[in-house]
């Protein structure tokens, strides 16, 4: 059970991150094309039509594997986690549902048009359909980010002992959650600050080969000032993000931060240290003084729960947990009898604490001392991956707004300097992998950190699968990893290839490689 | 709204769902089958993908969002299609992951060898997934092995994965798939008529004949077998309980999935839809009007899935071994709040969706000549 639990996680972490590597390039580039076709709308001059075109090209190979890749999530709740889809379909199919339905349409029929509509509608209208593409992606993010919103933080919901479920109460709670929606600012801004890293250091390139330079110089400019915006309102919403983790999930931040003990204000703020899970300590630990409360939870009076309280806290819910599940267990067997549910729905809460005994047991009714200690335990996630993939995130996103700040300081303040700042361009090209790496850091912490649940206090990820046997995941498993990586592979030679050619790509007879031999 | 009415309205939806993606990805999921046979060279060819070119994406979201609907109004359907069919849909979204890459990246290159890969990976894309489509209704109308646990949890009684994939291959099942794969590689070959000229467009009314009159057939040999195979029959089976399946009793009886005609004679349009739509696109093909024959088509393909749904109504997911773990369309739907939003949702969204399809089909209409192809050789696939 637990290999099986195992595997079907590696599966959803694999699969997500490699449907991650096309989804935030889509949700940036997006606007930057509607950027550059907007300029050529109102100057009507051919080079911006031509940027348009190009980075759609590569944009066009990007979205290729986006598509599928993107498939499997919209399915593998379905095929690996069918408890999970059980218990939470009733909300959680309802955003998916509405993203196809909203979103999905709107991107996939205009990206159509965006490709093969240029000599078929006017100017405006051509770029009334980049401007729908832009939108219906960035509403595919939110929806998708308001059923993850929810996992993390889940309102609007009851749970109903007849349909062994939890079910929707309030639809309009689901979807202005805060957290659904600083999620959601947040990780459509790191997609724009990735596709202005990838539009700058492919524009850096140019600029460094002097090919192209009049088309290189234009997105270098368009991609450095949007770059700028974005990397300060992902840095502005990664804070909110972080604010709300403080309220809906304190035993995410203290894994975060490694903290074990309750910390009274002002908290210090810890920049480098080994967190210990076993011993619950920081093996050696580097702090500086305020900047927690700071950070943490904008004020200088509350404290922040320290990991040891939070685990007795939940070591009480989930010892009334295990009578509510008592009780559920009894209206199962005797569902005609409604007496209990007035009084399993009000303590609903613990329910989900309940559940966490059965990994250790089936019997939860003479579950031991030592597996409710364990349990609560396990409510804490381990600390040291979830507080270096963080620090590695905040640190490379401040990187971003330091390289954007200077590419746009050279661009447009000190007029045309940048061309001969090698060390800037260089820096742009050499900087190009490093947006995924914070967003694949960026998920990794809002998921694992989300353990032991996949929707938080409500149901643990180790209930939450397919009754699948471990031969049918490594077979799975092992398909997935070999496809993708082999259309991975196709998709980066190909997207090299068109890189390196540049406009001359595009067949106008303008660009380099197509003058040099007249 | 009553709960009954609502759990009515979301089968409905759900058939609308099944029918819009066999009508819109089905064309181009013909189209990339028949692409290679119908086109002779790689002009041809690249007409052929560029008849499907600007529409194939906004086409598979039929198939996302019918997955995403059957989860938001079914989830107890999604849950357990997707989990004990495992190795079926791993199949289906393998061969599926092929076509993107295929349409988008067979142009970029000009080489030979590269080129006709794609073709052939395109082919694979297109073809497989139908015919699986058609092997898992097949499956559901025989009966999938699972049931239900104490807490709710799903259990496969399929004896090994292995035996549980290839025991989806019955010859029923594979009748079935014979039924989705030449509807849709006729359903394709009819929009290739409409949208190339000459030799080719020959090629494609051809193809078009040949794989409807396949659809017929199989079609007729199925509504036959149905009534030799094991249907189900539910007792005590509430429209308006909350959702529990394992509240009603079922009972397995051989032929039971023709009961539902004999009680509502009206029924049996959907069978007569399903061979007059698919007779009336041969002829109206073979006259040279493939646009009344693509409309028909598409009329025969929403009379077959009918029929298969019809029959089975209210059933849903029947259990093979667990008779009484099946799912109907009363007891395996989300909650009454949950369907009225989602039909709102629905109510506003589809007329948008079907508006702006058919504005961007208007927008790019027209014959694909090969001469048009070599012309803008650098921005078509």
């Amino acid at each position: 059970m637990e290999t099986l639990v195992d595997l079907s996680r590696l599966q959803f972490a694999i699969t997500a991150m490699y449907h991650f590597i096309f989804v935030p390039l889509t949700l940036g580039m997006t606007w930057i094309l509607v950027i550059m076709e907007t300029i050529y709308v109102i100057t009507g001059k051919p080079i911006y039509k031509d940027m348009t075109k190009f980075w759609g090209k590569l944009f066009g190979i990007n979205f290729a594997i986006g598509v599928t890749t993107g498939l499997t999530m919209e399915f593998q709740f379905g095929t690996n986690w069918a408890y999970y889809s059980h218990y939470v379909g009733d909300i959680f199919g309802v955003p998916l549902a509405i993203e196809g339905l909203m979103a999905f349409f709107l991107e996939s029929t205009f990206i159509g048009m965006f490709f093969f509509a240029w000599d078929r509608v006017s100017k405006k209208q051509h770029l009334l359909f980049t401007v729908l593409v832009a939108i219906g992606s960035n509403l595919s993010a939110l929806w998708i980010l308001v059923a993850n919103g929810w996992m993390q933080d889940p309102v609007g919901t009851v749970f109903n002992p007849i349909t062994m479920r939890m079910e929707l109460s309030s639809f309009f709670a689901v979807l202005f959650s805060p957290v659904a929606q600083a999620k959601f600012f947040h990780t459509t801004c790191a997609g724009y600050v990735t596709a202005s890293v990838f539009v700058l250091g492919i524009s850096s390139f140019y600029l460094l080969r002097k090919q192209d330079l009049p088309f290189a110089r234009r997105s270098f400019k368009v991609s450095a000032l949007f770059g700028l915006f974005s990397s300060i309102a992902v840095i502005i919403m990664g804070d909110q993000s972080g604010l709300y983790v403080y309220h809906a999930q304190p035993s995410k931040l203290v894994a975060i931060e490694g903290i074990w003990n309750t910390e009274q204000a002002p908290v210090s703020w810890s920049v480098l240290a080994w967190p210990d899970r076993e011993k619950h300590e920081n093996l050696f630990d580097i702090r500086v003084p305020y900047v927690g409360s700071l950070i943490l939870n904008h004020n200088f009076t509350d404290p922040v729960k320290g990991a040891n309280e939070i685990i007795a806290e939940n070591k009480d819910k989930i010892v009334k947990g295990q009578q509510v599940l008592l009780q559920l267990e009894q209206f199962r067997k005797n569902p005609q009898d409604t007496s209990l549910v007035a009084e399993i729905q009000a303590n609903s809460e613990y329910l989900g604490y309940g559940l966490l005994l059965k990994k250790y047991t089936e019997d939860v009714a003479n579950a031991t001392p030592q597996m409710i200690d364990q349990a609560a335990e396990d409510t804490v996630p381990n600390s040291w991956p979830l507080y270096y993939s963080f620090r590695l995130m905040a640190a490379l996103g401040a990187s971003f707004f330091i390289l954007f700040g200077f590419a746009s300081w050279y661009s447009f303040g000190a007029r045309d300097a940048y061309e001969r700042k090698t060390w800037l361009l260089k820096w742009a090209l050499w900087w190009m992998p490093t947006p995924w790496i914070a967003c694949w850091a960026g998920w990794f912490v809002a998921e694992y950190g989300r353990q032991p649940w996949t929707i938080f206090g409500i149901l643990p990820t180790y209930l939450s699968t397919s009754t699948l046997s471990s031969g049918e995941l490594i077979f799975s498993l092992t398909g997935f990893t070999l496809i993708y990586t082999l259309l991975l592979i196709v998709e980066l030679w190909l997207m090299f290839k068109y890189a390196r050619l540049g406009p001359s790509s595009l067949g106008t007879g303008k660009y380099q490689f197509e003058t040099r031999g007249k | 709204m009553e709960y009954a009415i609502l759990r009515v309205i979301w089968w409905v939806l759900v058939g609308v769902l099944l029918i819009g993606l066999m009508i819109m990805d089905g064309h181009d999921m013909g189209v990339g089958t028949l692409s290679p046979f119908v086109g002779k060279t790689d002009s041809e060819r690249r007409a052929a993908i560029n008849s499907v070119a600007p529409h194939w994406d906004g086409n598979q979201v039929w198939f996302i969002t019918a997955g995403g609907a059957v989860f938001a109004a079914w989830p107890l359907v999604y849950a357990a299609s997707f989990s004990m069919l495992y190795i079926a849909i791993l199949a289906v979204l393998w061969t599926l992951f092929l076509r993107a890459p295929a349409f988008d990246y067979r142009s970029k290159i000009a080489n030979p060898t590269w080129r006709s890969t794609w073709d052939w990976v395109l082919f694979v894309g297109s073809a497989v997934p139908p015919l699986l489509f058609g092997v898992a209704f097949g499956n559901v109308l025989l009966g999938i092995p699972f049931h239900y646990d104490d807490n709710m949890r799903l259990v496969s009684d399929a004896s090994n994965p292995i035996m549980g994939f290839l025991a989806l291959l019955s010859p029923f099942a594979i009748l079935c798939g014979l039924v989705a794969f030449s509807m849709t590689a006729a359903h394709g070959g009819v929009y290739l008529t409409l949208r190339t000229e000459g030799a080719m467009q020959a090629r494609a009314r051809k193809a078009a004949t040949l794989f409807s009159l396949i659809a017929i057939v199989c079609f007729a040999v199925g509504g036959f077998w149905v009534g030799h195979i094991n249907g189900y029959v539910a007792s005590n089976l509430s429209p308006i309980a909350q959702s529990d399946p394992l509240a009603k009793s079922v009972q397995i009886v051989q032929g039971a999935w023709l009961n539902n005609y004999h009680e509502y004679v009206w029924f049996a349009v959907a069978p007569i839809l399903g061979f007059a739509g698919l007779i009336l696109s041969i002829v109206f093909n073979t006259r040279g009007k493939s646009g009344v024959a693509f409309i028909f088509s598409g009329a025969g393909m929403a009379g077959i899935i009918l029929t298969a749904g019809m029959s089975m109504f209210p059933f849903v997911l029947p259990s093979s071994t667990d008779p009484r773990s099946s799912l109907t369309a009363w007891d395996a739907t989300s909650s009454e709040h949950t369907l009225l939003l989602m039909l709102v949702a629905a109510i506003i969204f589809t007329p948008i969706v079907l508006t702006y399809t058919s504005w961007v089909y208007k927008i790019m209409r027209g014959k694909l000549t090969t001469a048009r192809i070599e012309e803008n050789s650098n921005s078509m696939y």
